[in-house]
C-alpha cells in the first residue's frame, strides 16, 4: 500500500509528529510563530481522547505538562522565543524531577518581543544555559518539514528514556514552510515508552538507581505513589541536604545525557571527505549551506557540509575530528555567534572558524556562504 | 479512641518543619481529619503544593504528592486533573504562593472550575524566606520589608476567589481546628473548584514583629475577629468592621471543566 503523502506546514508536522510518537497531552499559550502546534492538536487530541488545554501563561503550560506527564501522559508543549524564558524555571523543574516532556520552540528573533515572525536561531543557548543550576540538556534542531516530523517522534523518545525534558527548536522558516512529507506507517519509527516499574508499589522508589541512571518511573493514579519535588532529592523523592547525595544526584542526572552522547547525537554529513573548507549549520541555514557547498563544488572548490541535527548535547567528538581535517570551518547562523562559540571550543585552534551573522530577520542565503567559502579556501 | 493520624503520615517523615506554634501543622490535621471522613483512597488521590512552609504539607502525607515550584500548584495540578479525571486532586500552599506569585494560576483556575480543591493557609505573610510582606498582610503591619509598616492593600482570598469564579469557597481559622475538616469536606464533596481559606498564624516572622506576645494571643486574636456567616448576616457593616467571616461563604453550581472537556472528546469523536 502507498504510504501517505501529504503537503505540510512544519508546525503541523511537529503536531503529527508527537502524535505518531503517542502524545496524550498538551498545554500551551499561544505565540507566533509556534501557535499551528497547538491549533492542530486542539483538533486532533480530543479524537483520540486526549487532551488539549490553552493556559494561562507558557509558566502554567510548562507546570500542567509535568504534571501531566506524572499522571502518566505523553506531554508536549510549544512556544517561541518569550515564552521559552518564562518556561525555563519549570524546565529546570523538569530536570530535576525527572519528568519526560517536550517542548516545541520556534526560533523567532529576540530578545524579548523581538520580531515575533521573523526567522532566527537565538534560543540554543537558552536551551542549554536558560535554566539555573547544572542539569541534562537535549536540544534537536530539524531542518525539513519532514524531519521536523520525525525529530518530534525522537524527541518523546529521548524523553521517555531519560526521563528529562527534550527541546525541539525549528527555526521559523522551518517551523512555517510547506513542504511534501511521507508519513511512516505505525510501527516504522521506533516509538519508546517510558520503563514502569517492575517493583510492586510498596517498594518503589521514583529515583532508585539500583536500576541504572535511568530509573523507571510510575504514574500518579496507576496504583503507585511516591512524592515528587524540586528540591534535591534522595532515591524516594524526598528533599535532602546530605553533600554526598545530592552530589552523586546532580552527576547522575547530567550523566543520563552525558554517557549516552552517541545514542543522542544526530548529524549529517554532507561531502566532507575530501573537503578543505567545511560550512557548519543547522536548521534552514544547513538547506542555503547545501546550495553554496553545490556551487562551490562545480567551481571546483573542496566544500562539503557538517549539519547538526541534535544541537545539545554538541557534537562536540565529531567537530574536534572535522577541524583537524580542513583547512576552515565556516559557520553560517541566525544569530551573533552562538554555535560559532562552540565549533571554535571544539576546534581548538587546529582550523579557523569563520562566521556569518544575521539577525535581521532575513534568511542567510546561499550567495553569503559561497562568498565566504572563496574568501578563506 | 483518639484519631489515628499516622494512619495518613508517611513513615519516617516526621519531624515536621513547622515551628512551634504554627498554625499550618493544625490545617494538617484537619485535613487528614476530612480525608479520612471523605474515605479518599490513597493512590487515587494527589496532593499538590508550592513552595514556602504551608508548602512542604504534602510530603508528610502518604498519597501521590507533588511539590511544585513557587506558586505553581495550581497549574501542575490542572495537568494532573486533566490526564487522570478520576483522581482527587487537593492543592495547599501559603498566601504569597497562592495570591502573588501564584495569582494568576489561582484565578484561572477558579474560572474553568476543574474540579480540585485549594486550600489557601493564610499567615499574612512569607514565612519561609523570614517575614517579608505578602499580598495578605494587612496595611500598616510591620514585615522584614515594611519596616515603616505595609503600605499595601491586602488581597480578601475569599472575595478574589469568588469574583474569579470559583463555585465553592470557605473560610476557616487555626482557632477553630474542628471546623477545619467540615470545611474541606464539603470543599472536596463540591463538583467544581473550591476554594478553603484558613487564616493560620507564623509566630516565628510575623508575632514577633507585630508585638504579639505568644501564639496564644495570636490564637486568640483569630477567635476574637472570626464570625460565622449565620451571626453575620445579622450585623451592621459597622459591627463588623475589623472581623471576617467564617463557614462556607460562597456555592453555586457550574459546569465544570474535566466534565465540560469530555463533551469536547465526544464532539471530536463524533466529528462535530
Ligand atoms: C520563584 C521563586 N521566588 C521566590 C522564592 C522564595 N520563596 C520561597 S517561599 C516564599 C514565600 C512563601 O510564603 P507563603 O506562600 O505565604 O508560605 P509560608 O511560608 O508563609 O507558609 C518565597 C518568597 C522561590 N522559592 N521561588
Ligand atoms: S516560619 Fe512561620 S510559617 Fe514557617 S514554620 Fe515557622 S511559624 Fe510556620
Ligand atoms: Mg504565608
Amino acid at each position: 500500500m502507498a504510504k501517505k503523502v501529504a503537503f505540510l506546514q512544519g508546525n503541523e508536522a511537529a503536531a503529527q509528529g508527537a502524535l505518531y510518537a503517542g502524545c496524550k497531552f498538551f498545554a500551551g499559550y499561544p505565540i507566533t510563530p509556534s501557535t499551528e502546534v497547538a491549533e492542530v492538536l486542539s483538533a486532533e487530541l480530543p479524537k483520540i481522547g486526549g487532551k488539549f488545554i490553552q493556559m494561562e501563561d507558557e509558566i502554567a503550560a510548562m507546570a500542567a505538562v509535568i504534571g501531566g506527564s506524572l499522571a502518566g501522559s505523553k506531554a508536549l508543549t510549544a512556544t517561541s522565543g518569550p515564552g521559552l524564558s518564562l518556561k525555563q524555571e519549570l524546565i529546570g523543574y523538569a530536570c530535576i524531577a525527572e519528568t519526560p516532556v517536550v517542548i516545541v520552540n520556534v526560533m523567532r528573533g529576540g530578545p524579548s518581543t523581538g520580531m515575533p515572525t521573523g526567522p532566527s536561531q537565538s534560543d540554543v543557548m537558552s536551551a542549554k544555559w536558560g535554566t539555573h543550576g547544572d542539569h541534562p540538556a537535549i536540544c534537536l534542531v530539524p531542518a525539513s518539514v519532514q524531519e521536523l516530523f520525525e525529530e518530534t517522534v525522537r524527541a518523546f523518545n529521548l524523553a521517555e528514556k531519560y526521563r528529562t525534558p527534550v527541546m525541539v527548536m525549528p527555526d521559523e522558516i522551518v517551523a512555517h514552510m510547506r513542504e511534501r512529507i511521507v508519513f511512516p506507517e505505525p510501527g516504522e519509527l521506533e516509538v519508546i515508552d517510558r520503563t514502569a516499574p517492575s517493583v510492586p508499589p510498596e517498594q518503589y522508589k521514583p529515583y532508585d538507581t539500583k536500576f541504572g541512571d535511568v530509573p523507571p518511573l510510575a504514574a500518579f493514579g496507576s496504583g503507585y505513589r511516591f512524592h515528587v519535588t524540586g528540591l534535591n532529592k534522595m532515591d524516594d523523592g524526598f528533599p535532602t541536604t546530605k553533600a554526598a547525595v545530592v552530589q552523586a544526584e546532580e552527576e547522575r542526572q547530567v550523566r543520563k545525557v552525558d554517557a549516552n552522547i552517541d545514542d543522542i547525537v544526530k548529524f549529517e554529513e554532507y561531502m566532507l571527505d575530501d573537503a578543505e573548507v567545511a560550512v557548519v549549520a543547522f536548521g534552514s541555514t544547513s538547506r542555503s549551506a547545501r546550495f553554496a557547498v553545490n556551487e562551490a563544488r562545480k567551481q571546483g572548490i573542496k566544500a562539503g557540509l557538517f549539519r547538526i541535527k541534535t544541537f545539545w548535547p554538541f557534537p562536540e567528538k565529531q567537530i574536534k575530528a572535522l577541524s583537524s581535517k580542513v583547512k576552515a570551518l565556516i559557520t553560517p547562523e541566525m544569530n551573533l555567534g552562538m554555535c560559532t562559540v562552540e565549533v571554535r571550543r571544539c576546534a581548538e585552534g587546529k582550523a579557523p572558524v569563520h562566521g556569518i551573522f544575521r539577525v535581521d530577520g532575513e534568511p542567510i542565503n546561499p550567495g553569503q556562504i559561497l562568498d565566504k567559502i572563496k574568501e578563506v579556501k | 479512641m483518639a484519631f489515628d493520624y499516622d494512619k495518613y503520615i508517611r513513615p519516617g517523615k516526621l519531624p515536621h518543619i513547622w515551628c512551634p506554634g504554627c498554625g499550618h501543622g493544625i490545617v494538617m490535621k484537619g485535613l487528614i481529619r476530612a480525608i479520612d471522613t471523605l474515605g479518599l483512597e490513597k493512590n487515587n488521590t494527589a496532593i499538590v503544593s508550592g513552595i514556602g512552609c504551608a508548602s512542604r504539607l504534602p510530603g508528610y502525607l502518604d498519597f501521590c504528592t507533588l511539590h511544585t515550584a513557587h506558586g505553581r500548584a495550581a497549574a501542575f495540578a490542572t495537568g494532573v486533573k486533566m490526564a487522570r479525571p478520576e483522581m482527587n486532586v487537593i492543592c495547599v500552599g501559603g498566601d504569597g504562593d497562592g495570591t502573588a506569585i501564584g495569582g494568576n494560576h489561582f484565578i484561572h483556575a477558579c474560572r474553568r472550575n476543574i474540579n480540585m480543591t485549594y486550600i489557601v493557609m493564610n499567615n499574612n505573610i512569607y514565612g519561609m524566606t523570614g517575614g517579608q510582606f505578602s499580598p495578605c498582610t494587612p496595611t500598616g503591619a510591620k514585615a522584614s520589608t515594611t519596616p515603616y509598616g505595609n503600605p499595601d492593600p491586602a488581597f480578601d482570598v475569599a472575595k478574589l476567589a469568588i469574583g474569579a469564579g470559583a463555585t465553592f469557597v470557605a473560610r476557616g481559622t487555626a482557632y477553630h481546628a474542628t471546623q477545619i475538616d467540615k470545611l474541606i469536606v464539603e470543599a472536596v464533596q463540591h463538583k467544581g473548584f473550591s476554594v478553603v481559606e484558613i487564616l493560620d498564624d507564623c509566630p516565628t516572622t510575623y508575632g514577633r514583629r507585630n508585638k504579639f506576645k505568644s501564639v496564644i494571643e495570636m490564637m486568640n486574636r483569630l477567635k476574637d475577629i472570626a464570625v460565622p456567616v449565620k451571626a453575620a448576616e445579622k450585623m451592621t457593616p459597622e459591627q463588623l468592621q475589623g472581623k471576617i467571616i467564617t463557614g462556607v461563604l460562597f456555592k453555586e453550581e457550574r459546569p465544570e471543566y474535566t466534565a465540560e472537556y469530555a463533551k469536547v472528546i465526544e464532539r471530536a469523536k463524533g466529528g462535530k
